[in-house]
This record gives structure tokens, sequence and C-alpha cells, in this order.
């Protein structure tokens, strides 16, 4: 089977590429990159005016399932990231049971295989059922599949569970993904702390409940050589630690929602739960920290913290209502939009969500060098469209940008050579 | 002028001139609180549910005598706990409330917002009776008022707020209306209850209370909760007596003519010493009595005012 992709301008930074070329491809693979091939007996599809790019990659979501497919499932979670653009994708092990067994592990893959229209690479938790106490089985998940460690939302309190979460992940090749809060320091609270949640009335969580465990975890990673990747990265002070750790050698990652570069905790007026997410939106200082973090490379990957949430578990009193906002289906245009405001260049902002998230979780995808699966992106960078929360894919619809216009989407998604999506 | 709001949801967005209206109007309705039949037909017809999340005494019972004084008929809620605890949510218990076609939900609720939350959904005006830490109206303008009725004005002066500035509803809103009609704002409390930013809202922030109340022209006082003690809020009520409590001497500082209040209830010998409580400076009960003729003004004005007449 072969199929065409014609005179799109194909963008792959892995391997610095940004022209206008054809893309064959057979069998599921990468065949040929080149100005003109000619078809043949292959099907063409026509990608003038669009950029062509490696499927989409995003290293923080959650799909729920097993336990919870009343707000997502993998059908669905997968569906939403095609319609993104995406094709491979990590899940976050807070499911019901907890991903801290092969059984699970194993119940994700073979779903995501048969029903998903993306891949899915699970992350296991690090200490079993997510309760900060015995180090769950890292080198039998790894085996099955998993490609990271995460107690994240449940963070690992106790420095000494960390250390040798590191150092046991460490023996095995993959990355502990931190989600850098101390629960002590957050006490309650449910939005930013600031002037803000004062006029509000809100309980706020200050940026030193994010930074204090960023600088415990980015030590202990110096400690013991381990990988460590910081999830959702949210204040200023995370980006310079992160950014000082990286200069001296640590083998330290990390990345940033969209929410994260793009809203400030001002959303928050008007209590709409959709406004609410962990770690909070933040002040301008630190969005426009994190934005520099991302133009310099100290943030490596724009991941999604995709956390799908039902309806009445948003439509209730801001202080009770559940943390996490979608983002598969937003991820592109609000990465794009950083193209349009001249944060980053387009090759850089590809890489963000491509190459860089494949080489942190160790997957072999996110390039569209000759040999590698066929998962690529047809974007169309200039339409504007407008987010309607209930026209989402994923079964739920807590968008923090309803409404919003925004600016580009997929128009296809290619995954291992095959449409998994079109518009 | 005239000021005829759907909802009376919080002071912030008020401007000076919509605060002077309901104060204005209030004073019109003072006067039937003292007269031998205390109840004129204003609201007669109309249905006005108090919802109360949280226990009060003072607020829904002000409340409560401000709407049958003009004739409405009232209706007491005690939800107790959050809506969670209940299993119900609170726009289910709304949306059951409004099938009965109320004109007026009078709430207080602990979430922040839940008045806001509720006058998005609901046809009713809503009154917001204290909404968590956010705003509390009717005791910022009956404050408004009983310092109005004893200075006669209320530009100019100096007032000041102590206490737990983080966890009071009352301060965010007597910020909004005292800086409105010109007044200086000054805060005190200790550090652990001064929220961060609090001095964008439009006031000056002392870490003692001395330095406070010098020279003040009213000194508000405010509740301290017993059970924050020992929290990592206060190492004890006595240690805050000490220093944050209005006793013994401590009000020579203010004014001469300065005057005492607090939303009550009052925790006497803590926040408040009983020579100042009962002394000559305090205001305490005409606050109390003030806030039926604000209460009955609000009611009021949230059902049409003066066009209710020509109905």
């Amino acid at each position: 089977m072969k199929t065409l992709i014609k005179s799109g301008r194909v963008v792959d930074p892995a391997n610095k590429i940004d022209e206008k070329l054809d893309i064959l491809i057979v069998d599921g693979k990468i065949k040929e990159l080149a100005a003109n091939i000619d078809p043949g007996d292959a099907d063409v599809i026509n990608a003038a005016g669009l950029i062509v790019t490696p499927g989409l990659i995003d290293i923080h979501t959650h799909l729920r399932d097993p336990g919870y497919e009343y707000k997502e499932d993998i059908i669905s979670g997968t569906c939403a990231a095609a319609a993104g653009g995406v094709t491979s994708l990590t899940c976050m092990p807070n499911t019901s049971p907890v991903n801290d067994n092969l059984a699970v592990t194993q119940y994700i893959i073979n779903k995501a295989r048969e029903k998903g229209s993306a891949n899915v690479y699970p992350i296991g938790s690090i200490t079993k059922g997510m309760n900060g106490e015995m180090l769950a089985e890292m080198g039998e998940l790894k085996e099955g599949g998993c490609v990271g460690f995460s107690d994240d939302g449940l963070p690992v309190m106790n420095g000494e569970m960390m250390r040798r979460g590191l150092e046991y992940a460490k023996t095995f090749g993959v990355a502990i993904f931190t989600h850098a809060e101390d629960l002590s320091l957050v006490a309650g609270g449910c939005m930013n702390e600031g002037p803000i949640a004062t006029e509000l009335g809100l309980k706020g969580i200050p940026w030193v409940a994010e930074d204090a465990v960023t600088a415990r975890d980015v030590m202990l990673a110096e400690l013991t050589g381990a990988h460590l990747h910081v999830c959702h990265v949210s204040t200023k002070g995370s980006v310079d630690l992160i950014r000082h750790a990286k200069a001296r050698g640590v083998s330290v990652t990390c990345e940033a929602a969209p929410h994260h570069f793009m809203l400030t905790d001002e959303a928050v007026r008007g209590y709409d739960a959709n406004f609410k997410m962990n770690p909070p939106l933040r002040s301008q200082d630190d969005v426009d920290a994190v934005r520099v973090g991302l133009a310099d490379g100290t943030i490596d990957a724009i991941a999604t913290d995709h956390a799908p949430h039902h309806i009445d578990e948003k439509n209730v009193e801001f202080a009770i209502a559940l943390n996490g906002v979608v983002g598969l289906e937003t991820l592109l245009p609000l990465t794009l939009k950083l193209v349009s405001e001249k944060v980053l260049e387009l090759s850089q902002a590809i890489a963000l969500v491509t190459c860089n998230p494949a080489k942190i979780i160790g997957i072999d995808r996110g390039t569209l060098s000759v040999d590698a699966v066929a998962d690529l992106a047809l974007i169309n960078p200039n339409t504007e469209w407008t987010v309607e929360a209930n026209d989402l894919h994923s079964k739920s619809k807590n968008t923090a940008f309803n409404g919003q216009t925004l600016r580009g989407y997929a128009v296809r998604t290619i995954l291992a050579g095959k449409t998994v999506f079109e518009r | 002028m005239s000021f005829n709001p759907k909802h009376i949801l919080g002071i912030k967005n008020m401007s000076a001139e919509d605060i002077n209206f309901i104060l204005d109007t209030a004073e019109s309705f003072k006067e039937i609180n003292t007269r031998e039949i205390k109840k004129v037909p204003t609201l007669r017809g109309k249905t006005i549910i108090n919802l109360f999340y949280e226990a009060s005494t003072r607020t829904r019972t002000s409340f409560e005598i401000a709407g049958k004084r003009l004739s409405a008929d009232t209706v007491n809620i005690s939800a107790s706990g959050s809506s969670v605890v209940k299993g119900e949510t609170l726009e289910d218990t709304a949306k059951n409330i409004q099938a009965m076609h109320p004109d007026i939900i009078v709430m207080r609720h602990n979430a922040s917002g839940a008045c806001q939350y509720l006058a998005d959904r609901l046809d009713c005006s809503v009154v917001n009776a204290g909404d968590g830490m956010h705003e509390h109206p009717s005791q910022a303008l009956l404050d408004a008022f009983t310092i109005r009725q004893h200075k006669g004005s209320i530009k100019g002066l100096t007032v000041a707020i102590v206490g737990d500035i983080t966890h009071s509803r009352v301060v965010r809103s007597n910020i909004y209306c005292l800086n409105a009609l010109g007044a200086e704002v000054r805060l005190a409390g200790p550090g652990t209850m001064l929220p961060p930013g609090i001095e964008k809202l439009g006031c000056k922030v002392f870490n003692n209370l001395e330095d406070a109340i010098r020279d003040a022209d009213v000194v508000m006082m405010l509740r301290i909760q017993r059970e924050r003690q020992g929290a990592p809020l206060i190492p004890s009520v006595r240690e805050y007596a000490r220093f944050f409590g209005l006793n013994g001497n401590k009000m020579e500082l203010a004014k001469k003519d300065a005057i005492v209040m607090h939303p009550g209830p009052i925790n006497r010998g803590v926040e408040l010493g009983s020579m100042v409580a009962d002394g000559p400076q305090n205001v305490i009960l005409d606050q109390v009595e003030n806030g039926v003729a604000v209460r009955m003004a609000l009611l009021y004005l949230v059902s049409g005012g003066e066009k209710l007449g020509s109905e």
C-alpha cells in the first residue's frame, strides 16, 4: 500500500527539514522524501498549502481508562488526539485500579492497539497504589510497555521515597515524571495565591508549593544521576531552577501546558471551574517566564495535561470543583500561536510537540526519517476556528478555551500510513 | 437617580451614587421599625427565601424581619453542611427552590462565588448574605449607614479594621464601600491573617493595632474564630488578645470622638474588651438596628424600587 503526500511544506525538526517536499509512504513507513516524487500507483494526497509534520506527541494526558470511563476512555481519548493531530501520547497512572501492575499496563496497550486512534504509551506509578509507601514493579512495567513513572497528582512527599524511585527508575533507563507540589503548602488552596485570590476570597496556592519540590527533585536527580522529568512547569521559579540545573549538567527535562503559557489567574474571575487546574493558572510574570523557557530551550516539550472531567464535577462551586482541563484538541493551535506571537520559530514549536517529547520517553517516533513509522499531521496553519466545547471529540467538555477563536488545525492525521482523522 | 439592580452580589462594582442611593432608601425605611405597627405593604405578594448554608442568627433574622416588615412572605431554609455533604448540588437545590417561584433568594454560603453561581443560573433575584471569604455587601452597607449616622459624612474619615483579614468577607466589602465613599481604610492583624495583595483592593496594611488605630475616626474589630487557635494562624487566643485585642487604654490612640464597630458576634475578652464593647464609643447595637433598614432597602430595590407602585 502506497501513499504520496504531495507538495506540502514539510517541517521535520529532528532532521532540520523545512521545505516543500513530497513524502512517499509504503506499508506504513516513510520510504522517501524528495521534491516531485512520481506517484506511480500510490494514492495521492494533495498537501499544497499545508504544513506536514510528524504526528504530534503529547507526553501528559489522562485517559481515565480503566475506572473512570464516564470521563474519558482509550477510544474517545485517542479520537480526541487524532482530531488534534496527535498520534502518540502517554497516559498517567491515576486510573482505577492504578497502573502499578502489568495487568493494567497490558489492558491499556491492548485496548489502544485494537480500538484506539493513536499510539498509547502508559506511564506507570512510582509507588504501589500511588500511596507513596512502596516502589511499584518498574522493571516489569517497563518490559510491559511503560515509558516513564509518576505518582502524578499525588506527589511523592517523602524525600527518601523519591530518591529511591529515581535510583530504581535509572536502573531501567526510564524517567521519573514529577508532579512538583508540596501538599502541606497547598493546604486546601484552589487557585494561584495573589491579589486575585485575595479579591475573590479563594484560598491561594503559593508558587513556593511548586518551586520547593522542583528544587528538591532537581537536586535528587543531581544526587542520583537519574533522569527527572518535571511535569507542567508553571512558575518563574521552577523554570529558573531547571535552567540552572541543566546548565550544570543535571539530567532533567520538563514540559509546559498550553494553559500555563496562554492564560493567567485573571481568568478565574467569574468562578468558572473550567479555569481550575493543578498547577493553577499563575501570574503574568510566570506566563512570561514559561514563554522564555520555551524559547530558550529550558522547557523541552509542550504537553497538555489533558484531564477530562464530567460536567457534574465542574458545574459546582469553584472551591469543590475537580482540577483539570481537556487539551488534546487545542494543543496544535495554541502551540502555533506561540509562532504567530513571535515567541518561537515554527521548527522550534514543532520540535516541542514531536521529536523532543519522543526523546524524553525514548520512543522512535516524532520524525519523518526514512524508514520511520509514518505518523503524520497535515496542518492547515491559517484557518481560524472557534472552539466549541460540545463539538470536542473527548467525552468531557471541560476546556479552558471554549468560545475562543484559534488559528490552525490538523486537516488529516495519519497513523502508520493510515488516515485516522480527516476534516 | 435610581438604582434597581437585579441582584446584590457585592459592593465591588457599585459607585458612590449607587451606595448613597441605597443608604438614602434605607433612611426612609428606618422609621418604620419604630412604629407601633411595623409593617408596610410594599412587597405584599412577594416571596423571599432565606437560604442559609452557614449558621447565622443576626443576618438571617435581620433579613427575615426586613422582608416581613415590607409584607413579603419569607421562608427560611437552613441547609446544614455543604451541598456535597447533603448529596444535592447547589444548582439542583436552587432549581428546586426556583420551581416554587420565589422573587428573591437571600443566600449565605461557605463557598466564595456561590451567589454569583446562583445568579448565573436562576431567574429570580439573588441577594448575597455572605459568600465564603468573598463579599458580605449588606454588612458593609449597614456599616456605612451607621458611620454616616454618627459622623455625618464618610468622606475623609479614617477607618481601621483589625482582625482576621484573610477570612473576612466583611473586610472586602467594607474596603470597596468605604473607598467608594472617600474614606481611608487601614487594616491590621497578625501576618498569618493578612492575605497577599490585599493592599491592591485599596487600603493600608499595618502590622500592629496601635499604628492602625492612631487618629482613626472609626475602629472596626473583627471576630476571631476560636477554632483558628493552635492552627498555624495564631498560637493562642490569649496572645492574640494581648497584641490585637482592643482593650485597656488602646482606644485613647484613636480620635476622641472615634466610634467602635463590630459585625458580631463579639468574643468578649478576645478582640474586644468588655470596657470597650460596653463603652460610650461603641455603636455595635446601632449596626444591628440599622441592618434591618438597610436590608429592607436592598429587598425593595431588587424588587424594582419605585417601579413597584406603578404595577
